[in-house]
């Protein structure tokens, strides 16, 4: 591991690229600012209000953000904190536009006698986050120090948290549990995984996430050579001691339990990618890839058998064929799908009674479970109104798609921008993954390298489980959109990810200390 | 506002989100190629002073034979680049750019070896006067120009194996 950064090390003599950082940074103002532009000359037919509010707010935090990281970690890579900021602030034009307080949009569409979807996008609180979101980043920043400056009081590099490898470990589980606890747990939209703090709901898992990486970075990065040098050949592969193996199966399988229990399915899955994947990374082993796929599929098809577990059977039906179900349908026993959407009989047998959710009564008098959707289809119906290049943002419908603002965003982008800007989109997020899989490469520390890399692998997962979930590549399971997604939480833990990296970064890519005086073998040298 | 303002506008911010990106991945291409300004900075840098305040219209004879006596200068093939020929880490290439280059086996060093016969601070390469010389550090086993043992700073002309434990370096033009 430590040779190949080296040779990279070696190749690259790394230079201060401030000066595009800036002018990306730049760039990526305009972008946002042209967003909100956009959306106000198609809304209202001029530059929105909003635009100074907004833009101006997020300007002025990218650029503290950015003199903090100009100062602090003069040698950062360049693309993180723009690509990062870009993100950021197309998500909060989005949110700004789907916000429909603010627009015109509501009252045509209810005039027009449109149905309308209560929606809760708020972007004067997503911008409210952006701010905490950055102000970590920043504090992140000042916080952490270089790996090589331990000797300074009360020094906090990425490297300490390995000090503390099995105590975060324990965290992230208490993390998890959180939301079941009665009192300060809250459900909201099926899944358990909020908790209520003064009048704000906090999602712990995406800080869990955080914790995970570094406590598989700091036990892998240990056990690894044990891991991968002694143990079992049964035919190609070989299994590692249960010794080794032992305590990060044990974490591993409380989060999956406890996200079970939570029905957080996406959690779920993106903890164990992240487990294979640092597994991977620490052993080099091509292994356990086929054993991490070999689990995986094996899970499935247990949990479709559970019979508690019966909504994953239905989950994967939906996927495969989601319009027998759209605005509600009913799976019997006997594997066959009946609708019970607003059209049907016993739907409105139901709505008279004023049940609280008719359709959902109704699929229980049949004897079935029921499951609705529409959220998914009005999702792909948004990206078909899209097409290549897209409505323009501020002139589609967007808002007509369930949590249009924060599952479904991705949606409302290919609608409003197409497949056109969606590939950007993409490509933004494979550039900040790459850069932290670059930073990887470039660490001189095992530990390091493996939590750049776990963290760069976890943002890549997640983008992928939501994107490929809402664009019915893979069964819908209900993740954030890293930056673009309206919730406090989310924001949060990606910028202090982003922080995270850019203190990495600075440190594997800043010049070896020079000798500031030729005294042949005595030398005194510089650490700054 | 009318719709083909509105296309026109729906585009144009199409184009810039595009325009983002490729920006963005203009930054990582000068990262791994090095920029033009980047190259010609580092090229000054290793360039010695003499040469750079020597004027270009001087003929090409009385170049000539300043050369016999003095130092090639960069254009007429000052090396650029520092080659592993032998040892683990054969194939690496350094670019010299006028910044000094420390060999040994702590992890601070610009070529990191690990080899027993290399001592952790062994040698370091330094640009003088437009050339390459090499320093033993108080090394254990000693540093080889050529075969002979560097007792003192010496001049590595281009080419010239240096030996530091089992690693051999060159450097190359």
């Amino acid at each position: 591991m430590q040779s190949i950064g080296d040779q990279i090390r070696a190749r690259l003599p790394y230079q201060r690229r401030n000066a595009a950082s800036f002018a990306l940074l730049i760039f990526a103002m305009v972008l946002t600012l042209s967003a909100f532009a956009e959306v106000g000359l198609a809304r209202d037919g001029m530059i929105p209000g909003g635009l100074v509010v907004y833009g101006g707010g997020l300007a002025v935090l990218a650029f503290i953000a950015y003199f903090v990281q100009l100062r602090f970690t003069p040698y950062a890579d360049p693309l993180l904190l723009p690509l990062a900021v870009a993100l950021n602030g197309l998500g909060l034009a989005m949110i700004y536009r789907l916000d429909l307080d603010t627009s015109a949009d509501r009252k045509i569409a209810l005039a027009a006698g449109k149905e309308i979807l209560k929606d809760a996008a708020d972007a004067p609180n997503q911008l409210m986050w952006t701010f905490v979101g950055i102000g970590l980043f920043v504090a992140a920043v000042l916080i952490m120090r270089d790996t090589d400056k331990t000797d300074a009081p009360l020094s906090f590099t990425p490297k300490t948290a390995q000090r503390y490898t099995y105590l975060i470990g324990l965290s992230a589980l208490m993390l998890l549990m959180l939301p079941i606890v009665p009192g300060i747990g809250a459900e909201i939209n099926g899944a358990r995984v909020w908790i209520r703090v003064g009048g704000f709901s906090v999602q712990p898992g995406e800080f869990a996430k955080l914790l995970l990486v570094v406590f598989f970075a700091g036990y892998l990065v240990n056990k690894r050579q044990a891991m991968s040098l002694i143990g079992k050949k049964v035919g190609p592969l070989s299994l590692p001691r249960a010794r080794d193996l032992g305590p990060i199966m044990v974490i591993w399988f409380f989060c999956l339990g406890v996200l079970f229990m939570q029905k957080d399915l996406g959690t779920a899955l993106l903890f164990f990618g992240l487990f294979v994947s640092m597994l991977y990374i620490a052993t080099q082993r091509v292994s356990w890839v086929f054993i991490g796929i070999g689990l995986l599929a094996m899970g499935v098809f247990v949990a479709t058998l559970l019979p508690f577990m019966g909504h994953v059977n239905q989950r994967i039906d939906i996927w495969q064929n989601p319009k027998p179900y759209f605005d509600g349908g009913c799976l019997l026993e006997s594997g066959k799908v009946v609708p019970v959407n607003p059209n049907t009989e016993i739907y409105k047998k139901f709505d008279a009674q004023d049940a609280i959710s008719p359709g959902a009564s109704a699929c229980a008098e049949l004897g079935g479970t029921y499951a609705d959707s529409a959220q998914l289809m009005k999702g792909l119906y948004a990206l078909g109104q899209g097409g290549v290049l897209g409505t323009g943002l501020g002139q589609g419908e967007p808002w007509r798609t369930p949590l249009s603002f924060s599952d479904f965003i991705f949606d409302s982008m290919g609608e409003e921008l197409g497949l056109t800007g969606l590939m950007a989109l993409l490509l933004i997020y494979a550039l900040i993954v790459q850069r932290g899989m670059k930073t990887a490469v470039a660490a001189r520390d095992p530990f390091l390298k493996l939590f750049a890399g776990g963290v760069s692998f976890v943002l890549a997962l997640q983008v992928f489980v939501i994107v490929g979930g809402v664009t019915k590549l893979i069964p819908l399971t209900g993740l954030t959109t890293p930056f673009l997604s309206q919730g406090g939480s989310s924001l949060m833990a990606n910028w202090i990810l982003i922080a995270i990296l850019v203190r990495m970064s600075h440190d594997a890519r800043k010049p070896a200390p020079q000798a500031i005086q030729d005294e042949g073998m005595t030398q005194i040298v510089s650490t700054r | 506002m009318s719709p083909f303002t509105l296309t026109l506008i729906k585009l144009a911010f199409l184009a810039v989100l595009w325009l983002f990106v490729i920006a963005a991945v203009g930054v990582i291409r000068a990262d791994l190629f090095g920029s033009k300004a980047a190259t010609r900075a580092a090229q000054r840098a290793a360039q010695p002073e003499p040469s750079r305040a020597r004027q270009p219209r001087q003929s090409r004879q009385s170049r000539q034979s300043r050369q016999s006596s003095e130092p090639r200068n960069a254009q007429q093939g000052a090396p650029t680049k520092l080659v592993v020929v032998q040892g683990e880490r054969a194939g690496t290439v350094i670019d010299l750019t006028g910044v000094p280059i420390t060999i040994g086996r702590a992890n601070d060093a610009t070529l990191v070896v690990t080899d027993d016969y290399a001592s952790s601070r062994h040698a370091r390469l330094y640009a003088q006067d437009g050339q390459w010389i090499v320093e033993d550090l108080g090394s254990t086993n000693g540093t080889y120009l050529g075969r002979t043992k560097v007792s003192r700073p010496m001049p590595v002309p281009p080419g010239v194996p240096v030996r530091i434990g089992k690693t051999v370096i060159e450097l190359r033009k």
